[in-house]
């Protein structure tokens, strides 16, 4: 039997049984649905997050001071015995291979004061590349300029929330700001960047890294955080990275994490996540298969008859077998295509309804739904389709 | 007389026994028959007497527990599955008492179905499919299901399907059962036509009648034949009969009359 005249053969049995079709592949098309729109909502979460912590760009290194041990990694800020970082550490690293950008950072919490306003708001003490690093914008006037270490000017550049808090829709540009006991001109603000993980990065002012370790009457840097090249490798920059500071201050010190370790490990977390998520959806989807089972049990039963006739035509085993496999795959690929439109919808809805809400529907699994429903009908297939290609077609044909 | 004494169908010594729960049914015992080419044979007998059993075996739907049978010269005693469906597919046809046909399906697609079956190209089929339909005249009922045909037209259908990929025997489960008289009728001069065109044309009945028709009678009683008679073509001449008793002795009546010319 031609493959197409099976086909034909199965949808005409399908569509012969509307109403009782239909439900069946509901049931397939429920749990399809659950299925997409339980791993879009994953997938929006993982792309989410991701998101938030690429705003910075992936291709960062961070180094800390002090090296993790056993007991664990001391926080920073406070003074250990490890050798600080310096403001030398973070220009020498400017210039290694693929390198792109190193910004120092010193940060800290300082009341600022302007145009007879009061703001306590979180101080960044950094360099020239820090614009870079963070992948910042300035809206308007200009970044910090590069200047030589231990000659930095008093320059302050503005977040725009803090702008907008201090100064209005005045231009803020030229204005003297008081940052703590220093005083700063202003000489640019930031792009809005919303936010991290709740912190607002508009509640900021960015000064000078020198300026911010005289502010916080500190001697070492925070964190130095190393920009590199698209494409380069982030071992071999990391490796670079420590071989210079482990030569600059004798022995390695230091702790260097690459913003591409953290995002495979956050990666693999946020996938098993959706894997989880998946899974649950994947139980309305056993629901529907038992459905599948169920319908062509009753199938095979009902057509006795017709499958002595086959038999009786010259129907092999095997055809008869290709015959209810095959309508239990449609039955369930119909399903699936009903339950990706839904899911899709569904998703669509969710994404209207809660802009703020991620979502996000791969194709890949759209495809991968498609064929795990047809993979369901023919497992659910199986055990009915056996049983009527093993009909005494005597009987068969007998049977009322 | 004509060589038309090549035999179609031989059975030897053939058994079949059925177990009921715990007691053994002899459907079939030690038959032995030899059908000719173009023969019409009615094989009647009471309920449970084993012509149904019979008719299976022929036509390859259940197989004896012991003898031989051949069909066209050729054993079929010990096909595999396989090699059975394409012997059923191609050679032997059946007509159903209840039709069987498949609800869903039109008139075409149920003629259909045995070149489905096959795996005929589709152009193919329509050509045969549409002859057949101009043949049984159907042509105008060709789209309507089954539900919407008289019974008539189902049986005519049923034996339209039965005759598509032109088998060498016809094999009949009371045909008018479920027909009244004049339909009945019908369908039994239909069935005599094809027969005179050549093909065997095996009927099982009850209907004292119909089998009246046939030119060969066959009694079954009990898993046996109890009585082989030929008519001769002269309606005027009584049969004859012959016995089958010994199993050595072949049920071959010694009269075969297919003059088909009349």
């Amino acid at each position: 039997m031609l493959l197409t005249d099976s086909s034909r053969f199965a949808i005409q049995a399908i569509t012969s049984h509307r109403m009782r079709s239909f439900l069946t592949l509901l049931g397939i098309a429920v749990g399809i649905a659950a299925v997409i729109l339980l791993t879009s909502i994953g997938e929006g979460v993982h792309q989410f997050v991701l998101a938030e912590f690429t705003q910075f760009g992936t291709n960062v290194i961070g180094i800390a001071p002090g090296k993790v041990k056993t007991g664990g990694q001391p926080p920073t800020g406070i003074p250990t015995t490890a050798r600080l970082l310096t403001m030398e550490d973070a220009q020498s690293l400017k210039q290694l291979p693929q390198v792109t950008g190193s910004s120092p950072m010193v940060w800290g919490n300082s009341e600022v004061e302007s145009n007879g306003r009061l703001r306590r708001t979180t101080i960044y003490g950094v360099d020239a590349d820090f614009i870079h690093v963070f992948s910042a914008k300035v809206q308007i006037g200009n970044s910090l300029p590069r200047e030589g270490a231990g000659s930095s000017r008093a320059f302050v550049v503005l977040g725009s929330k803090l702008r907008n808090e201090l100064f209005g829709t005045a231009n803020p540009l030229g204005a003297r700001v008081r940052i703590g006991g220093l005083h700063f001109r202003v000489i640019g603000v930031m792009a809005p960047k919303g936010q991290f993980l709740g912190i607002d990065l508009d509640d900021t002012a960015f000064i000078p890294a020198q300026r911010a370790m005289e502010l916080y009457n500190r001697e070492g840097l925070t964190e130095i955080h190393v920009l590199y090249a698209e494409g380069a490798s982030a071992a071999t920059v990391a490796a670079a990275v420590k071989k210079r500071l482990a030569l600059r201050h004798g022995h390695e010190d230091f702790t260097v994490t690459t913003q591409e370790d953290m995002l495979k490990t956050l990666s693999n977390i946020l996938n098993i996540l959706t894997m989880a998520v998946g899974a649950l959806g994947g139980i309305s989807l056993l629901v529907g298969a038992v459905g599948i089972v169920t319908i062509m049990t009753i199938s095979v039963t009902e057509r006795t008859n017709e499958i002595g006739l086959l038999v009786a035509l010259g129907a092999r085993r095997r055809t008869i077998l290709n015959l209810f496999l095959s309508e239990a795959v449609m039955l369930a690929a119909l399903g699936g295509i009903l339950g990706l439109l839904l899911g899709i919808g569904l998703a669509q809805v969710l994404r209207l309804a809660l802009p703020a809400f991620p979502v996000h529907t791969p194709w890949s699994f759209a495809v991968g739904a498609l064929a795990m429903s047809a993979v369901i009908g023919l497992l659910a297939g199986v055990l009915p389709a056996r049983s009527a290609s093993r009909l005494d077609p005597i009987d068969a044909l007998r049977a009322e | 007389m004509p060589d038309d004494a090549e035999s179609l169908i031989q059975l030897n010594g053939i058994d079949r026994t059925f177990t009921l729960g715990d007691s053994q049914v002899h459907a079939l015992r030690n038959v032995n028959l030899n059908i000719n080419r173009g023969e019409y044979i009615a094989v009647m007998g009471p309920s449970g007497s084993g012509k149904s059993t019979l008719l299976n075996l022929i036509g390859l739907l259940d197989r004896a527990d012991a003898g031989t049978y051949q069909l066209e010269g050729r054993d079929v005693t010990t096909l595999d599955p396989n090699e059975q469906a394409k012997v059923r597919s191609e050679r032997i046809g059946f007509i159903f008492q209840s039709f069987h046909l498949v609800p869903r399906l039109t008139a075409a697609a149920n003629i259909e179905l045995p070149l489905t079956l096959s795996g005929m190209p589709s152009a193919e089929r329509a050509k045969r499919v549409s002859q057949a339909l101009k043949e049984y005249g159907l042509t105008d009922r060709a789209h309507h299901r089954p539900n919407e045909l008289s019974g008539g037209q189902r049986q005519r259908v049923a034996i339209a399907r039965a005759t598509i990929l032109r088998p060498a025997v016809l094999l009949a489960d009371e045909p008018t059962g479920n027909l009244d008289r004049v339909t009945g009728e019908e369908v039994v001069k239909l069935l005599e036509a094809l027969n005179a065109q050549g093909m065997t044309l095996i009927v099982v009945t009850h209907d004292q009648a119909l089998g009246a028709r046939a030119r060969r009678q066959i009694r079954m009683d009990d898993g046996g034949i109890v009585s082989d008679v030929t008519k001769s073509p002269d309606a005027a001449t009584p049969g004859i009969v012959t016995p089958n008793i010994a199993p050595t002795n072949l049920a071959t009546p010694d009269s075969v009359t297919p003059d088909l010319a009349t």
